[in-house]
């Protein structure tokens, strides 16, 4: 289990809420801090990609755990 | 380097059309974008403080109804008197069970991100709309003042 920061569990929640939260939650940290977000929406893989990649924060582990998302996004 | 910007004209008002000019704004605030959305005619309603939105089946084959009732039900069962609020309390309660956003949220997370809401002043005009039913922060401007943010968007939408 890598470390994290700060905690996010967008479970139950669909699009496009994970990212929304996801995004609330990356502004309130300092940069090189890590968020570990928890989610149940099968298109958040593919979207959490897509965030990472146009706000240049880096997508660490995207994996899928007991049923739930699991990611770690790096602030940049 | 300056934001993308996306610019989403709205012309729709009903529970269904309203979700997707306020999921793609939150959603491109969140990545980044500068967005605003002109609001006109039908798609004035939702801008109402209190949105009164509705989603109706009539007229609209592609909508999957409980129970099989789009299989079996005659077309002119979509038209009976009280159908179209119970379909629009179905769906809201679909919505919520499945985690999906009220439009109500969905806008406040648009205001929150500052997303830039503009009233067709034309049809405000038309349909003898009282500008103080809208919800604070609204702009009322016309065709040009759009022009003035979508000449430079790297996006636009006609919903």
């Amino acid at each position: 289990m890598a470390n994290f920061d700060q905690e996010l569990d967008a479970s139950g929640l669909n699009c496009p809420l994970p990212i929304l939260r996801a995004k609330k939650s990356l502004a309130g940290m300092e940069a090189g801090q890590v968020l570990h977000i928890i989610a149940t929406d099968p298109g958040s893989v593919k979207d959490f990609e897509a965030f990472a990649k146009q706000t240049g924060n880096e997508l660490m582990e995207s994996k899928e755990e007991g049923g739930k998302f699991v990611f770690l996004i790096k602030k940049n | 380097m300056s934001n993308k910007k996306l610019a989403i004209i709205a012309t729709k008002g009903t529970l269904d059309w309203g979700y997707p000019p306020f999921i793609l704004a939150s959603t491109a605030a969140a990545l980044g974008y500068d967005v605003e959305i002109f609001f006109t005619f039908y798609g004035l309603q939702l801008l109402k403080r209190k949105m009164k939105v509705a989603v109706s089946p009539l007229g609209n084959p592609g909508m999957p109804m409980p129970m099989g009732m789009d299989k079996w039900f005659p077309v002119i069962g979509t038209a009976i008197p009280g159908m179209q609020s119970i379909m629009t309390m179905m769906m809201k309660n679909k919505m919520k069970s499945k985690g999906v956003a009220s439009l109500d949220e969905l806008r406040d997370l648009c205001l929150e991100a500052e997303v830039k809401m503009i009233a067709c002043q034309m049809t405000v005009d038309l349909f003898d709309m009282n500008p103080a039913d809208f919800i604070d922060g609204v702009t009322f401007g016309g065709a040009a003042t759009f022009f003035e943010f979508a000449g430079e968007a790297d996006i636009t939408l006609y919903i």
